[in-house]
């Protein structure tokens, strides 16, 4: 080992180690990309196999001689510090950079460079990059399905009106907090009903009627997750009160709904309200597929929400019970003004996180026929006018969605901070 | 006080009685009136129908039955392939994300975001729609490590021909033994002597060992058919002989891997998280190095931390895999709540059968993490 | 005598009251849908999710179609107007259901009539409005010209849960092939697999297959072989048990084929109604009544004959003139060469 001890570098030649290693480096990065892009090789006296490997022994040549410790360059040590700790890791870093260098200029060009933005044509679509055009012309669909145009405000306020009302609870004067568990499961779901009944579905007041097979797109995405949501409220927080009851036929009946409904996909859910269901009503009596999906759904999360606030109820102190039976307050007063209203803000991020999955799972609801945004997606997909633009589509969803589920994800997170501080 | 127990609980069964019999006496007037009979005798009927990928022998004179083995065992194939290759990629990304390195632990951490919040059904999508379609047909195809081709019908590789298969097993339960011995007499010499063997080299050196000189012994052969180019017309070609992997499968396979890992690449590291700093300074002062603290230090107690949320995920992963539905690859609910319902018409029984199903493998999968988490409890004393 | 003649009054009486309840239960039980029908205002049609030719939306949401004409000649018959059809579109799941459950009363969706859909599943089919075979596509460059150069391994797509899926076995099994089946839920992917060469054939009813070819990226790149390996007679579907619902589908479907036999088109048919020939004036509502078995007034047949045409006018407009099938062949009248051979409406 002796022998490669020249080649350890060390404090005393660094400018002649530093200089080496950085033209090692670089060299490797410049035989990649001539490789990627240009289909050059600088190295092409080399047999085959040997040359797909010289970018990596270059760079690896060149790390291991910038690896000095403690040369004094501050940020020569953060950089060994962080990528350069060993060879492992040096080759980990080098793995990583190239296929940085490999892959984003082609995404790059996909996205912005080649991509047609202007245009409302199938004929604008000239570049070999993505054709957004496409995306600009079938936009209101993807958002609104085949609701009316005209009337697509109707939704955009229904929408609004929930979010101030369910964000309303958050503001509520403290005098009034009490009630903060009958506002979420009773008078909220009676707004949310009332909403989607007149506003959006119509039919009266001068409204048009729309029918529910023409809701669809992202917002029939929004219309099912919030309103199951809201509606899905009071029943799991029967459930969870009946699972944690003493009486063994609530508790047992409710563990077995909460266990059912956990064990099977939504996929068979969906099935079942789609087919089985209407065998289950009256002869004569029909229900709408719309509303019939939305009752699968609710009751499939209403057990996930009960498992939720299990949770809480199960975190609060045996001390508040104590306090408030000993003063006189019955099952119903107890739960109702004291252990609900602390338990729910306690559960916020968890009924967060429910819902982030519900909006993940809505898109399953294609397979019954309703065309939310995947649905939407396979319709336009297959339009003689506008085949072959599949990729910006999916693209296009999986951007939408990724913004949504993420903002959500980052707001729970910071909800959960804020309530670890906060006890 | 006691009638304040029995009142609602006798509330509640009757509520439970008069909504289940609402349902069974609509469904059987239903049923009446339309003729249509309620039974489970059609599960002996021919099927007519054949699937395209089976793991047991199956063609469509089978009857119904065989059709909902058929679909059962694909989705526990693709299950449990599926639950191995997300927990490698899991524990991996769950690491690099604690890595000091700072690209890689960038590089995970964009990983487990990215995938997480894209929903499951449009990665199915996306890599069997727009990926997998995006193969050259087999006559293009190029040539993967020799001998497979990625094609647009499929993935075609070499397949094992086996002769006295159990020769083979036999050879491989017998090092199964000696590894199990070899465990045992390295853990009375540690205890002993304090010195520690070399276990997991030796133990791969039998377990590859032996079944290797049963073999160059003649005990049993092994062989492997090739997929050769076959002509089928003008332009469209297959290829014979091999094993051929439908890109149903392939995909499903993947979007599944990708998107749980995500969620046990999480667990893992609040797992490792959750240790306290403590144990980590203190391996470290007795001098073992960083991955020695983590093998022998960190994951034991990690694991604690870590299997409930992951058996969940697996769970997950299961009825995931239901969405095989939305792609052509024949899962339970595909041939069986798909193909067999719509020939049969018997929509509440081929459904509740289904539903019976996953019913079951959560519920084995919830006892089986009960009793894991009973044994592993921590007695306090 | 007094007594006598008392108790035959009474009889009498109470017959008659009898006779009015008995009735008046018979006309009410007589046609539940047809009732309903009327009381809303409109049919109820469950339709496909789009095939052009038999039952297609166009950008503003208009339906046309020869399946589609029959709901809109029911629509025609007992509501006065072809235009209050409400159409719905199902897939291959739920259209038996649908119709089962009461979502709608008359399923138009180019179905086959088989044995086990009209005995086991509660359903009626009321007649045929479409002969027609499973046959397959290829690719015109891969050289195929006919099913008998099929060879072992071939990819075949086709939709789930369909008459097709069996017949396609039934094929492959009898001449000893060893194929591969890939099968979707949704006609529209079944299409794109092909299109992208995952499968070797499409196959699916020929009309069908024309059908789609219309929707692929280059038409004329594939060809439909001549063989047909099934029969496929395509027709509207009830439910069991109104049986004059069933009566009124059927025979507004026979009008359209007989008016047709007859030379009546909607351009002439009110000046058929001095014809010579009274069976045209019979279809045409100036004499008979015809009507009256169902409940409607006279004019019932030439309603439907005036707004939705005949069948050669239904079929001419959607699948002719479209350029999915302009040869008629099984489906022209029997006096022609075809095999539309439908009872008198006398």
């Amino acid at each position: 080992m002796q022998k490669f001890n020249f080649l350890k570098p060390d404090n005393n030649n660094l400018t002649l180690f530093l200089s080496l290693g950085t033209i090692f480096f670089i060299l490797s990065i410049i035989d990649f990309s001539l490789n990627n892009f240009l289909d050059k090789n600088i190295t092409s006296f080399l047999p085959r196999y040997l040359n797909f490997f010289t970018p990596l022994v270059f760079g690896l040549i060149g790390l291991h001689f910038i690896r000095i410790e403690f040369s004094g360059i501050k940020k020569l040590d953060i950089l060994n510090k962080n990528i350069n700790t060993n060879n492992f890791n040096a080759t980990l870093s080098l793995f990583i950079i190239f296929l940085l260098i490999f892959s984003i200029p082609p995404l790059l060009s996909w996205f912005i460079l080649d991509a047609n933005l202007s245009g409302n044509t199938k004929e604008a679509c000239t570049g070999s990059g993505a054709c957004w055009v496409y995306i600009k012309v079938w936009f209101n669909r993807f958002m609104y399905g085949m609701y009316p145009n005209a009337e697509q405000w109707r939704i955009n306020i229904s929408f609004a009106t929930v979010l101030v009302f369910s964000a309303f609870g958050f503001f509520m004067p403290t005098k009034y907090r009490k009630y903060l568990t009958l506002y979420y499961t009773i008078f909220l779901p009676i707004i949310s009903f009332f909403l989607i009944y007149y506003l959006i579905s119509g039919g009266s007041f001068g409204l048009e009627w729309v029918e529910t097979g023409a809701w669809g797109g992202l917002s029939l995405t929004f219309i099912v997750s919030f309103f199951c949501l809201i509606f899905c409220f009071p029943i799991g927080m029967m459930l969870a009160l009946g699972r944690r009851s003493n009486l063994p036929t609530i508790k047992y009946s409710s563990l077995g709904f909460i266990e059912f409904w956990r064990g099977v996909p939504l996929i068979t859910v969906l099935f079942m309200s789609a087919v089985m269901f209407p065998m289950f009503l009256p002869d004569g009596i029909y229900m709408d597929k719309l509303i019939r999906v939305i009752i699968a759904i609710t009751l499939f999360e209403a057990a996930y929400v009960a498992e939720v606030i299990r949770g809480g109820l199960q975190a609060l102190p045996r001390g508040q019970y104590d306090a408030a039976k000993s003063l006189g307050m019955g099952y119903w007063k107890l739960h109702l003004l004291v252990i609900l209203p602390q338990a729910l803000k306690l559960v916020i991020p968890g009924i967060a996180n429910t819902f982030l999955a519900l909006v993940k799972d809505t898109p399953l609801i294609f397979v019954v026929g309703l065309l939310e945004l995947a649905g939407m997606l396979n319709l336009a997909k297959t339009n003689p006018e506008w085949l072959g633009f599949s990729m910006e589509g999916y693209v296009f969803a999986a951007i939408i969605f990724w913004i949504i589920c993420y903002s959500m994800s980052r707001y729970s997170q910071n909800l959960e901070l804020k309530y670890k501080t906060d006890r | 006080m006691k009638r304040n127990k029995i009142l609602p609980q006798l509330i509640t069964i009757f509520f439970i009685i008069l909504v289940f019999g609402f349902f069974t006496i609509n469904a059987q007037i239903n049923m009446e009136n339309r003729g249509i009979e309620f039974g489970f005798g059609f599960l002996k009927q021919e099927a007519s129908f054949d699937i395209q990928f089976s793991l047991i022998e199956y063609d469509g004179s089978h009857s119904y039955a065989r059709a909902y083995l058929v679909g059962l065992l694909n989705t526990l194939l693709v299950a449990f392939i599926g639950i191995i290759l997300s927990t490698i990629l899991g524990i991996v990304v769950g690491i690099a994300r604690l890595s000091p390195n700072y690209l890689i632990k960038k590089t995970a951490t964009f990983y487990v975001e990215f995938f997480r919040n894209i929903p499951l059904l449009l990665q199915i999508f996306f890599w069997y729609f727009a990926a997998l379609r995006a193969l050259p047909l087999p006559q293009d195809a190029n040539l993967l490590l020799g001998s497979s081709f990625m094609t647009i019908k499929g993935l075609y590789t070499p397949a094992p021909l086996w002769e006295n298969f159990d020769v083979f097993l036999i050879s491989l339960f017998f090092s199964l033994i000696l590894i199990f011995f070899v465990y045992r007499y390295a853990k009375k010499r540690q205890e002993e002597e304090g010195k520690q063997l070399p276990k997991f080299l030796i133990s791969l050196c039998i377990f590859i060992g032996i079944p290797l000189l049963t073999f160059f012994a003649g005990g049993f052969g092994l062989s492997f058919t090739f997929p050769e180019l076959k002509q089928l017309a003008t332009t469209s070609y297959t290829y014979n002989g091999g094993m051929g992997i439908p890109p149903e499968l392939t995909a499903l396979t993947i979007a599944l891997t990708l998107y749980t890992a995500t969620f046990i690449a999480e667990n893992v590291r609040a797992g490792i998280q959750g240790i306290g700093k403590g144990q980590k300074e203190a391996a470290a002062s007795i001098g073992l190095t960083t991955s020695q603290i983590l093998k022998l230090v960190i994951m034991p107690q990690a694991l604690r931390i870590i299997i409930p949320p992951t058996t969940n995920q697996y769970l997950n992963l299961t009825k995931n895999s239901s969405l095989a539905a939305a792609i052509a690859y024949p899962d339970l609910v595909l041939v069986f709540a798909g193909t067999a319902m719509m020939q049969t018409g018997r929509a509440i029984e081929i459904v509740a059968i289904t539903m019976a199903t996953y019913l079951s493998i959560s519920l084995a999968i919830s006892l089986f993490m009960n009793w894991y988490n009973k044994r592993i409890a921590i007695k306090e004393k | 005598m007094r007594k006598t003649l008392k108790n035959l009054f009474s009889f009498l009486a109470v017959f008659t009251l009898m006779f009015a309840i008995g009735t008046e239960v018979m006309a009410a039980k007589k046609s539940k849908t047809l009732k309903n029908t009327l009381k809303k205002g409109f049919v109820r049609c469950g339709v496909s999710q789009g095939l052009p030719g038999f039952s297609n939306a166009d950008a503003s949401g208009n339906w046309t179609g020869v399946d589609v004409d029959v709901c809109r000649a029911v629509a025609a018959a007992a509501l006065g107007d072809a235009n209050k059809v409400k159409f719905t579109p199902l897939s291959a799941k739920e259209r038996f259901t649908a119709l089962t459950s009461g979502e709608i009363d008359i399923l138009s969706r180019n179905t086959t009539w088989t044995l086990s859909r009209d005995a086991d599943i509660g359903l009626t089919f009321v007649g045929v409005n479409f002969y027609d075979g499973q046959g397959f596509m290829v690719r015109k460059s891969s050289g195929i010209t006919s099913t008998s150069q099929f060879k072992n391994g071939i990819t075949a797509c086709t939709n789930i849960g369909t008459t097709t899926e069996l017949n396609m076995r039934d094929f492959f099994t009898s001449k000893g092939i060893s194929y591969e089946p890939v099968a979707f839920e949704k006609a529209d992917e079944v299409v794109a697999a092909y299109d992208a060469g995952r499968c070797d054939t499409y196959t699916t009813d020929k009309s069908g297959l024309a059908a789609q070819r219309t929707k692929m990226k280059n038409p004329d790149e594939h060809i439909v072989l001549p063989e047909t390996i099934s029969k496929e007679p395509l027709g509207p579907v009830v439910r069991q048990g109104d049986s004059v619902w069933e009566d009124l589908v059927r025979w507004s479907l026979n009008v359209m084929i007989e008016a047709e036999e007859y030379g009546i088109t909607s351009s002439n048919a009110d000046s058929m109604k001095t014809s010579d020939n009274p069976q045209i004036k019979r279809l045409v509502g100036s004499e008979g009544e015809l009507g009256a078995a169902f409940g409607l007034d006279n004019e019932w047949s030439l309603r439907i004959i005036k707004q939705v045409g005949n069948y050669g006018e239904s079929y001419k407009r959607n699948i002719a003139d479209t350029g999915i099938l302009p040869d008629r062949g099984p489906n022209q009248l029997w006096t022609k060469g075809g095999i539309l051979y439908v009872p008198p409406a006398r």
